[in-house]
């Protein structure tokens, strides 16, 4: 998924976390899942367990492990890209909530094009990502660039080769956008690509992107912005190109039609805001509604709530951003509502 | 003279016999161990992989399809990235292994042997996910500006088989995969060539120089028939190793699931698929294709392995008649 981590660091994590898990204290906190969140969890978890006295022990497996760790029952929380529909949460006695909102942005390498220059619109994109615009001279590209100069050079797409949830992000978002790419290829962490190549991680697609003249690819926000790679700007919702950047995201986040989500079932790309970026993706924690272990469950419970009451700054040095105000209200709201606290 | 008619006093004799089943038995269970773990893994590895194996049936096999959206698998692509990477990287590794192994017993000054050798075999401790890296960041931006293009070029556009050698000039894909397993595969490779090219008895070679032969007619007509095993065992060593490599693969084959003839194109692999894929799968029926993948590396290395077996026993064959 979004490999903030080198994979030894990873792996060096989790054979800790196994170590150490033996021998845990009786308010530990083990959680699984998604890799996306797990650079803000962890620094999460060294300012809560400095506060509290309690350890959270969280293994980045990716998302699908997560959830199948919390259906069965091994984890005290689990943490998915993609959400759970209410159906298969009712079925499992689970609920979900978003807890850290990050972006994803169209990176490319085109000669004599800067950073933030070259707009696109969805349809555009995803022609581009169906393999229909072949070269960056498109006709298509150059009405949406008026006086930018394009070259003649052929467009190489860059896309995950590992299943992720920037990818399921980013082609939710071409599927809402773009019916062509809806029916040919759909969305999923893992989709069958009709054209280009694959580079495992952000860091794999970034390389590639950096390396290849005429590269198109998409990453997480942090990455490019470590990276200093160019990005390009998309027309969202309300017909506006928006800078990404944490603010775009955030409205995303905000204008998002959370309201008639049930449980948080709401992908949040094509947000309708004026000021939202298209692309903004989020994490959804899970939990037991009724757990079996109550001790435990009510610490990982009273982690989540200190995470959106306090951690959320610590969220932003990391270019995550923050939940807005009226998401957190919303979420408390479902506590009260859904689970036994 | 004691010593030895004590150990044959018949007491010891059956104490020696005893522990001589014992130690029988001991190093015939290591060696079933290791059958067991094989048939063991082969046989959980088909078993999970049984749900793909009941949807697709044989058509797993020959479909190029990779839709986890719409759950359709198939394993062409991978199988053919796996054999084709694996067959250039041996191409490529088994020369240079053998002229290395070469230079080391036969031409370098003794001085030189031990460093060299020391440094081929500190080469195959580099753990791969530096060549996938060095790969990445060095040798795929080598292959776009100075081989890729070199190669479309003047083997692109040959008739028959331009079409191996023509695209963009991506630097990666299937041959720079080739060229970083054959980097990966040549310490393997050398250096039991070089152990058992000293196992030579020197008469031989000495021999064969008395009678006016070159370095490398002692080489490919004394050190290598008399060594033909042993240097088969190494070179198969490579190919399980080029077979099953993933982490340096994955870095620069591209990764696409696309079926290509193009060598310059990017493919895909079956450890590499396997690898990039797993924590995701987020059905069952794509973990048991990704499972039932595994399975069949297992039966293409087999099958590989017999192949070369086969090949090598007829070649044999004809230079006994020769």
């Amino acid at each position: 998924m979004f490999n903030r981590m080198p994979s030894g660091i990873r792996a060096a994590a989790l054979a800790a976390a196994v170590l150490f898990g033996a021998a845990a204290h009786a308010t530990d906190i083990t959680g699984a899942g998604s890799t996306f969140v797990y650079p803000v969890l962890s620094k999460w978890s060294a300012a809560y367990a400095a506060q509290t006295g309690n350890h959270v022990n969280y293994q980045s497996i990716g998302s699908g492990g997560g959830i199948a760790q919390i259906k069965a029952g091994t984890v005290d929380f689990g943490a998915s890209d993609k959400p759970l529909s209410s159906q298969e949460l009712a079925q499992a006695g689970l609920g979900q909530f978003p807890v850290v909102i990050g972006g994803i942005v169209p990176v490319v390498n085109v000669e004599g094009i800067r950073s933030g220059e070259l707009k696109l619109d969805g349809a555009t994109l995803a022609k581009i990502f169906l393999g229909e615009i072949k070269s960056w001279n498109d006709p298509a590209i150059a009405a949406l660039n008026p006086g930018l100069k394009l070259p003649d050079a052929h467009i190489t797409v860059v896309h995950r080769s590992d299943g992720s949830g920037t990818t399921f992000n980013f082609t939710d978002y071409l599927s809402k956008v773009s019916p062509a790419w809806k029916t040919k290829v759909g969305e999923g962490t893992a989709v069958q690509w009709p054209s280009g190549i694959g580079g495992k991680g952000n860091e794999g697609v970034a390389a590639y992107v950096k390396q290849i003249r005429g590269g198109i690819g998409y990453v997480e926000y942090a990455y490019a912005l470590q990276n200093k790679m160019s990005y390009a700007l998309l027309k969202n919702a309300a017909g506006s190109y928006v800078q990404p950047n944490l603010d775009s995201f955030a409205a995303a986040a905000a204008t998002a039609d959370w309201a008639s989500a049930k449980d948080f079932d709401l992908v949040m790309t094509n947000a309708p805001g004026a000021q939202a970026f298209p692309i903004a993706a989020t994490t959804w924690v899970i939990l037991y509604k009724h757990p079996k272990n109550a001790e435990r469950s009510k610490a990982a419970f009273d982690f989540f709530k200190w995470s959106l009451e306090q951690g959320q700054t610590q969220a932003k040095s990391l270019d995550y951003v923050p939940l807005p105000d009226s998401l957190v209200q919303r979420i408390e709201a479902y506590w009260k509502t859904q689970f036994a606290q | 003279m004691t010593a030895a008619t004590a150990i044959l006093t018949s007491d010891r004799r059956r104490d020696g016999a005893a522990g001589d089943r014992a130690f029988r038995l001991l190093v015939g269970g290591c060696a079933l161990l290791v059958a067991l773990a094989l048939l063991g893994t082969a046989l959980i590895m088909a078993w999970g992989g049984r749900e793909a194996f009941t949807a697709f049936g044989w058509k797993f096999l020959v479909s190029t399809d990779w839709d986890a959206v719409n759950h359709r698998f198939g394993a062409l692509v991978p199988i053919i990235g796996t054999v084709t990477t694996a067959f250039i990287a041996m191409l490529l590794a088994v020369p240079v292994s053998f002229g290395i192994a070469l230079f080391l017993t036969e031409v370098a000054p003794p001085w030189l042997r031990t460093p060299v050798a020391s440094a081929v075999e500190l080469l195959a401790g580099i753990p791969s996910i530096i060549y996938g890296m060095w790969g990445l960041f060095v040798f795929v931006p080598f292959m776009a500006a100075h081989v890729d293009p070199w190669i479309d070029a003047h083997l692109g556009g040959l008739p028959l088989i331009g079409r191996f050698f023509s695209g963009p000039p991506l630097g990666l894909g299937m041959l720079t995969a080739g060229v970083v397993l054959a980097i990966m595969v040549i310490p393997f490779v050398t250096s039991v060539m070089r152990e058992v090219f000293l196992t030579v008895p020197t008469q031989l070679k000495e021999s064969a120089y008395a009678l006016g032969a070159t370095t490398w007619e002692v080489a490919w007509q004394i050190a290598l028939p008399y060594t033909r095993q042993a240097v088969i065992g190494g070179i198969f060593l490579g190919l399980g190793r080029a077979l099953g490599e993933t982490m340096a693969v994955t870095f620069v084959l591209g990764n696409a699931h696309e079926l290509t003839a193009s060598l310059l194109m990017p493919g895909n692999s079956i450890a590499a698929t396997i690898a990039n894929e797993f924590t995701e799968a987020d059905s069952e029926l794509y973990r048991s294709s990704l499972i039932a993948l595994g399975f069949l590396l297992f039966v293409v290395t087999f099958i590989v392995l017999i192949a070369a077996r086969l090949m090598l026993r007829r070649l044999e064959r004809r230079r006994g008649l020769a």
